[in-house]
């Protein structure tokens, strides 16, 4: 699929991840014990053979630069094409941060017009699925659209969540007639996945004009505004699909990953997911350890009980405590008879002997990086 | 090439006959150990935590896993412009043709390799034991007693001194006698099989060596006594912490077990020494809503529904609802079906194991074809093998690679027997 390169916007800061965006890209959190958002959306992108990809990256990019490096882990450290990091710069006219999407792309043209590739898709950074886009290319081609735009059925979310969205309408021909950004009354249950392919020339064509209006938002500005004089198709996605864009997301997503079939279907099929590798032993369970219905990392050593839990690399749960329905991230440390119950707990965060911990389901407890409770 | 103070050598040609069906198609490096390593990555990972980033890799039985192992030497940071790590196999030359004959003929055919990084010293390192160990300190003793060799060494049991090679040395730990396996041991001081040399000297004693129509071309038995003999200043290092070799199938059963103690002699979870091997790309390990492990490792891309305890899971493998494994090694992506229960086994990778089968029980024979290496009781299933449901296997039971549902003569496979590819025995 080299007729095609990839760009990732890894989008502006999500307040409503809280403490875990404090000081990381939302597209750099921690994800199933041993992932980063990003690494999902990077490797349906070399699974489907794409070797070019630029990440269009803004707010506290350091922890997404040091995930990403040289791309080794993703077989993007290439002499031709491979990993572009796109950080915002100053030059001439530019003024530092990106004013939007488009302005994040539009700042970075040269990238796209240097390149050969026929074909460009866009895709945000912070969405967990597994997704052949040759798929996507396919369908694209057949139907002769200028643009291209995914789309899923979101019946399985909660409708409240359906704001967080852009919601699309189609017409009988597949065409894509309406889009709303963030409805406040959202109306309908087809939501767009922030992917979209076309024509590199064509992006190249529709973010100079942009810009030269003064727009940079590529939903707001380029899309909507393009609806009746581009042929705008839409391309529906069925599988599992989730964006890490509000705590009940975060939650929910990590805990579908503990089910067999979300972890057919997101680990073993359609290609490998890759990240960045930690060089951790395997994970070592003790005498007292009981774990049930739950996701364990390498490199942890577990004396006591895990129900219904996420447990990232290094973490250590001492004698006695008891852990259930959280996420714990690296190198954190439970030590003996500590209870936790509907938690997410940060990197290297130590929780002291006999503390307990007790959220619910829909308010967990966040504690951020490197506190000692 | 810039000088390079010390360069690495390590021996990973021998085939580890007694480590049986675990060899049969990889050379003992190579041989899977801890859950998520190979043997090798302890003396490779020891090179680069030493500061050694120059090693060559003498490769002759089965190389073809350990290459891909190894590769262009990435895990261990050891893919460099200057040095990294060079795979060194047999190779045509314009005369003698040879295989190498013995240890010190593999490095004496790729002298040319050494010069031409030009070291002052070499170690000599081999892919048979599980130890970490500092080279550098080894190498400072070795300058300070200005040495011509330095041979590092173990304090072992006086009981079992005689499997060894055994120092004696004076107060200053210059070695003054070294004896093979002798039926009386002296000394308790055993050779690990790690020697550093200083290259000029090693370098003249290869050539003259290699003239010696007598010599088997081996350090042990050639070059050190040589060595010795002529009076070279040769020193024995002391060396204190875990050391094991893994050459029986009993030791490596033993060695990997030791790892799952509460507080184990032998550490990989310190991150100031640690142990690189290549990351298989799986995603964390799950445990099942009936699924139980205790006292055991178990690594990433596992699916554990059933029962686990005192055992050591590579990455991959399925363990299915009802089954039960004890005391067993089971190598990467291997499956073992419901309701099975395997005792005392080793399992290498891809094995499949069917459901309802029972794997070490019954009574106590030794193996009839090769009694000398399966005798302790523990069964060892070689790689992509199959094992029918139902079956029933007793104890030091071997099953060859890739016998099939086809090679079975019976479900019923008595202690101390083999199952081979296309033509059945069982003894």
């Amino acid at each position: 699929m080299s007729r095609v390169l990839g760009i990732i916007i890894t989008g502006g800061r999500k307040e409503s991840m809280k403490e875990l965006v404090a000081k990381r890209s939302v597209s750099a959190i921690p994800v199933g014990g041993k992932y980063r958002a990003i690494d999902f959306v990077l490797s349906n992108m070399i699974n489907s053979g794409i070797d070019k990809v630029g990440v269009v990256t803004q707010y506290s990019f350091r922890s997404l630069m040091d995930h990403l490096g040289a791309g080794k882990e993703w077989d993007l450290d290439r002499r031709n094409n491979g990993l572009f990091m796109f950080p915002p710069y100053l030059a001439g006219e530019n003024t530092g941060w990106y004013r939007g999407s488009a302005d994040g792309m539009y700042s970075n043209i040269s990238f796209l017009k240097r390149s050969t590739d026929e074909y460009v898709i866009i895709a945000t950074g912070n969405c967990i699925y597994k997704m052949d886009f040759n798929l996507l290319l396919e369908a694209h081609e057949k139907q002769e659209a200028d643009i291209t735009i995914m789309y899923r059925d979101m019946s399985d979310f909660d409708p409240v969540e359906l704001k967080e969205f852009g919601l699309i309408k189609l017409n009988n021909e597949g065409r894509i007639i309406d889009l709303r950004e963030k409805p406040e009354t959202p109306d309908g249950k087809l939501a767009s996945l922030g992917i979209y392919i076309m024509k590199r020339t064509l992006l190249i064509e529709l973010l100079e004009e942009s810009e030269a209006h003064g727009h940079y938002d590529f939903v707001k500005d380029i899309l909507i505004r393009k609806l009746d004089k581009l042929n705008i198709m839409g391309y529906e996605y069925k599988g599992y699909w989730r964006s890490l864009s509000s705590i009940s997301m975060f939650y929910n997503c990590n805990m579908d990953m503990i089910n067999p079939e979300i972890r057919q279907e997101l680990f073993n099929t359609d290609g490998k997911v890759f990240t960045k590798v930690k060089d951790e032993t395997p994970t070592k369970y003790n005498e007292e350890a009981v774990v049930n219905h739950s996701i364990i990392a390498d490199g942890c050593i577990i004396e006591g009980e895990v129900y219904d839990s996420v447990l990232s690399r290094g973490v250590k749960i001492g004698r006695g405590a008891v852990v259930r329905n959280s996420i714990i991230m690296q190198d954190t440390v439970i030590e003996p008879n500590a209870t936790l119950d509907y938690v997410i707990l940060d990197k290297e965060v130590i929780v002291k002997e006999g503390k307990t911990l007790k959220g619910e389901r829909s308010f967990p407890i966040i504690v951020g990086k490197h506190i000692e409770i | 090439m810039a000088t390079k103070e010390l360069v690495g050598l390590l021996l990973a040609g021998g085939q580890g006959s007694r480590l049986g069906v675990l060899t049969s198609s990889t050379a003992k490096p190579a041989v899977p150990y801890g859950g998520k390593f190979r043997i090798i990555d302890f003396p490779l990972s020891n090179c680069i935590n030493s500061g050694i980033d120059t090693v060559g890799v003498f490769t002759q039985y089965e190389p073809l896993e350990l290459n891909a192992h190894i590769g262009i030497g990435k895990p261990w940071d050891l893919d460099r412009n200057n040095g990294g790590v060079t795979i060194l196999s047999p190779y045509l030359k314009s005369e003698n043709n040879d295989w190498f004959t013995g240890t010190a003929n593999a490095v004496y055919q790729n002298i040319h390799y050494i010069d031409k990084v030009s070291p002052e010293y070499v170690v000599i390192l081999s892919g048979d034991h599980i130890y970490k160990m500092d080279y550098a300190k080894m190498l400072a003793a070795h300058k300070k007693n200005e040495a011509d060799a330095t041979i590092s060494v173990f304090e072992v049991p006086i009981e079992e001194a005689s499997r060894f090679g055994l120092m004696h040395t004076d107060e200053n730990n210059r070695i003054l006698e070294f004896e093979e396996k002798p039926a009386k041991p002296k000394s308790n001081l055993a050779s690990m099989g790690v020697y550093i040399f200083t290259w000029e000297i090693l370098r003249e004693y290869l050539i003259r060596d290699d003239h010696n129509e007598a010599s088997e071309k081996d350090f042990g038995k050639n070059i050190i006594p040589m060595m010795l003999d002529e009076n070279k200043r040769m020193f024995a290092y002391a060396f204190e912490g875990y050391w094991k070799d893994v050459g029986t199938i009993q030791s490596y059963w033993e060695s990997n077990m030791d790892l799952i103690e509460r507080v184990p002699d032998f550490n990989l979870f310190d991150h100031n020494w640690k142990i690189y091997t290549t990351n298989p790309v799986m995603p964390a390990h799950y445990i099942g809503p009936n699924g139980s492990v205790k006292k055991s490792i178990v690594a990433e891309g596992c699916m554990v529904y059933g029962t686990v305890r005192n055992s050591i899971i590579f990455p991959g493998v399925i363990i299915e609802e009802g089954a039960y494994i004890e005391d067993s090694i089971i190598m990467s992506n291997s499956v073992i079906g419901k309701n099975s229960k395997i005792y005392k086994s080793i399992l290498a990778e891809k094995v499949v194991v069917g459901e309802g089968v029972e794997i070490g029980v019954g009574e106590m024979v030794v193996n009839t074809i090769k009694p000398d290496i399966y005798n302790t009781g523990i069964n060892v299933i070689a790689e992509s093998a199959y094992i029918p449901d139902h079956a029933i296997l007793g104890k030091n039971v071997v099953i060859h690679k890739c016998v099939d549902a086809s090679d079975y003569a019976t479900l019923n496979i008595a202690s101390g027997g083999t199952v081979f590819k296309g033509g059945t025995r069982h003894e």
